[in-house]
């Protein structure tokens, strides 16, 4: 059954599924890949993405990106623990339960600082982590790149560039060849049927597991067919 | 316009560079290589994940052993203790605190070296950070579970424990949130929480790491499992870019709130009008003490276990040497704080304040004062000495008796100060029951069970984030294989970064073409 989504809200999530199609470059090191993104970002690219084992110092600049939100969100997220957390020690002691001992105040703001405070680095630190997820839109078990073999080193040893077929420039054949010339040592079509060598080097190339039997199989954390 | 390669990018083979010693060490601690063994990337990852893909090995299974007995001792000591009520243990008029809390401040103040490493260490750019902070942060999340047993189980009817929390309630009541008891409720439950979070966030990308080796490795029931866990990490820029931002700031939270937990913790004493607890000195003197002996535990477990899972190269000695160097400052600020402590007592001319102090140091309990002096205070000084503090037997000794050293410190606090209540016919000497003893104990089995597991099935090392600082991962790094256009300009942020490493021994170049061999494997210098 499928669910009557709005016209717009549909050409989003559709846009969103297919981020991942297009061709997948695998370079050899950080420097060649911060390079190649320089170069075709020159060439006009724009759909762009680099898969790294860890984060590259100044690839957000090559790649045009801004600073990250997130510091905004967290900022409200803090506010809205604070408020709660004097609410809630306001509303019970001066509202909901008073107590009166020796004629004092029945809330006294200096003995509740503590749970503010508290409270404040909750909301924050779940705003920070929750936005984070949502901003990257994580958990994603399915992501046609997956279907790549050579992309499990991207959380290990090895460096891609990717270019969406969404993107105004791309051109297959043209792409392909902007990202061989730019040292691109295997270029692979990437899209929700599977992934297909079209440039440079060849699977059997040794990878750094080599002494564990490559087994060739579906990517586990797949759906499978679309 | 200058050739760089591994072996004098860091300014290693003279010219502008830091000085280096004849042998080819460097001069100063802070030059030290951050990864040693000239590792490649793919090392980096195997070396850490083989450790939860391979068979398990026996060592394991009997340490694994002996925790799970110890769990079990804590299982049976809690449920006597639930059955019969708190007078199992050896409280009585007119001590009430006894070892409940002191193990309570005990573990909590371990946990806190765990954050410190991972969020302190982190805004402070201590790059060293990385090989330790995954361990460290496990231990703290281990560490507090213990400590919340026992707050939760002095409580004495435990099954109401939720009368803690703002619930409401058939009784209509609600906690009372001017006391500093409710506040450790709030800091330990919500320091617990932000701690698996700040954790699982660093796990993400290794929890990927290890599922790609799953899937390619065709084990895919565990590459399901992992996938689930990691989320559907990919490693992408646009991914780090958030990612990177969400960590920092969740290191900027991390910071203000372990401040604040042992300050709350301290409150639970100096809040109160007991001499000797109450005194403004304690929030700093117990962050300072939690951040001693949480390093001291760090040493005790990482130099375990570097040796036993063969990671010299990524925990190598100088990051224990930097370690031992805060324990050295620490041990020292909470000797001056003891001192000062005596210091105020005197000149505050408040007799209870001077016979709460006389009767710690020359009272009964006597030999647990001087006991944490001696461990505390005078035993770090050995950490002077460079050799000491970069021997593994006398930094193991050293981190065992500082965790010793603490735990007395919180039970000379708590018990010298409330034995002698202000009515001498209240006097009495306090001595734990066996069940104090047990479930103390036990708690340890429940560190170390929590401990073993993470060991096994979790990265111990922070993969992405040691490869990260290692030089090749900096994209300048490869300009000279590349167009040579690297120079003066260039070279200079390498060269003045105290965390950039210096190889300690010249990267190994068969073919002398200048490029070492983990770069000319990646990447052909034509």
């Amino acid at each position: 059954m499928r669910l009557p989504i709005p016209n717009a809200i549909a050409a989003r999530l559709e846009e969103r599924s297919n981020q991942h199609v297009g061709l997948l470059a695998e370079f050899p090191d950080p420097g060649a890949l911060y390079d190649a993104v320089k170069g075709l970002r020159e060439r006009g690219y724009t759909r762009l993405d680099t898969f790294s084992p860890f984060p590259i110092h100044g690839m957000d600049r090559a790649m045009g990106l801004p600073v990250s939100k997130i510091g905004y969100l967290v900022f409200f997220g803090g506010i809205t623990g604070a408020f709660l957390g004097w609410l809630l020690q306001w509303w019970t002691s001066e509202v909901d339960y008073p107590i009166n001992i020796s004629n004092k105040p029945l809330y006294a703001f200096e003995a509740s600082v503590p749970i503010i405070f508290e409270l404040t680095i909750l909301f924050s630190a779940l705003t920070a982590v929750g936005a984070m997820l949502a901003l990257n839109g994580l958990p994603r078990p399915y992501d046609p790149l997956f279907y790549s073999d050579r992309f499990g080193r991207a959380t290990d040893d090895g460096f891609f560039l990717h270019v969406a077929a969404a993107d105004g420039t791309f051109a297959q054949d043209r792409t392909t060849d902007d990202l061989l010339g730019l040292g691109a040592t295997a270029v692979e079509y990437v899209d929700h049927d599977g992934a297909t060598l079209v440039g440079g080097a060849d699977l059997a190339a040794p990878a750094p597991n080599a002494d564990r039997a490559p087994v060739p199989v579906t990517p586990p954390h797949t759906t499978g067919d679309l | 316009m200058a050739t760089v390669t591994s072996k004098n990018a860091y300014g290693r083979s003279g010219g502008d560079g830091a000085p280096v010693y004849a042998d080819g060490t460097p001069k100063t601690l802070a030059d030290a290589p951050l990864v040693r063994g000239n590792l490649s990337f793919h090392d980096v990852t195997e070396m850490v994940s083989v450790h939860t893909e391979k068979k398990t090995p026996l060592g394991w299974w009997i340490a694994f052993g002996a925790a799970l007995t110890g769990l079990a001792i804590f299982a049976v000591a809690v449920a006597y203790q639930v059955w019969n009520g708190p007078g199992v243990w050896g409280l009585t008029n007119p001590v009430f605190w006894g070892w409940a809390i002191v193990n309570f401040v005990w573990w909590v103040g371990i946990g806190h070296a765990g954050t410190l490493i991972s969020a302190v260490l982190f805004l402070f750019r201590q790059r060293w950070r990385t090989s330790i902070n995954r361990a460290a942060e496990a231990m703290t999340l281990f560490a507090v579970a213990c400590a919340l047993t026992f707050p939760t189980f002095h409580v004495g009817r435990v099954w109401v424990i939720y009368y803690t929390l703002p619930i409401p309630n058939q009784m209509a009541m609600w906690p009372q949130f001017k006391s500093p008891l409710l506040w450790d409720v709030f800091a330990v439950s919500i320091y617990g929480t932000v701690s698996l979070l700040f954790w699982y966030v660093g796990l993400i990308p290794d929890l990927a790491t290890i599922r790609d080796r799953a899937a390619r490795a065709g084990k895919m029931v565990r590459a399901r499992i992992l996938g689930f866990f990691s989320l559907g990490w990919t490693g992408s820029n646009r991914s780090w870019r958030h990612y990177e931002r969400a960590y920092l700031l969740l290191a900027g939270l991390a910071t203000p709130l372990v401040l604040s937990v042992h300050s709350v913790v301290s409150f639970d004493f100096a809040v109160s009008i007991v001499p000797g607890w109450h005194t403004t000195i304690f929030p700093p003197y117990f962050v300072a003490g939690a951040i001693f002996s949480g390093f001291a535990m760090v040493v005790t477990l990482m130099v375990v276990a570097r040796s036993v899972f063969d990671i010299k190269n990524l925990i190598t000695i100088d990051h224990l040497e930097k370690m031992n160097i805060i324990i050295l400052v620490t041990g020292t600020v909470v000797g001056f704080a003891y001192i000062t402590e005596f210091f105020i007592a005197w000149y505050s001319q408040v007799e209870y304040e001077q016979f709460a102090f006389a009767n710690r140091a020359f009272g009964p309990y006597a030999w647990a004062y001087w006991t944490m002096m001696a461990c505390n205070l005078i035993f770090p000084q050995v950490f002077w000495v460079k050799k000491f503090r970069r021997s593994i037997p006398i930094m193991f000794a050293i981190s065992i008796t500082t965790n010793i050293g603490m735990w007395f410190e919180r039970f000379v606090i708590t018990v010298t100060s409330l034995h002698r209540d202000f009515l001498p016919s209240s006097w009495d000497y306090y001595s734990p029951t066996i069940w104090d003893i047990l479930m103390y104990v036990g708690t340890f089995g429940l560190f170390f069970t929590l401990f073993l597991l993470f060991l096994r099935f979790v990265p111990m090392v922070a993969i992405a984030e040691v490869k990260g600082v290692m030089p090749q991962a900096d994209p300048h790094f490869y300009h000279h294989a590349g167009d040579g256009h690297a120079d003066a300009h260039e070279l200079a942020p390498y060269q003045v970064d105290a965390n950039a490493q210096g190889a300690a021994t010249a990267a190994p170049d068969s073919d002398a073409d200048g490029v070492p061999d983990d770069v000319a494997h990646d990447r052909d210098p034509s």
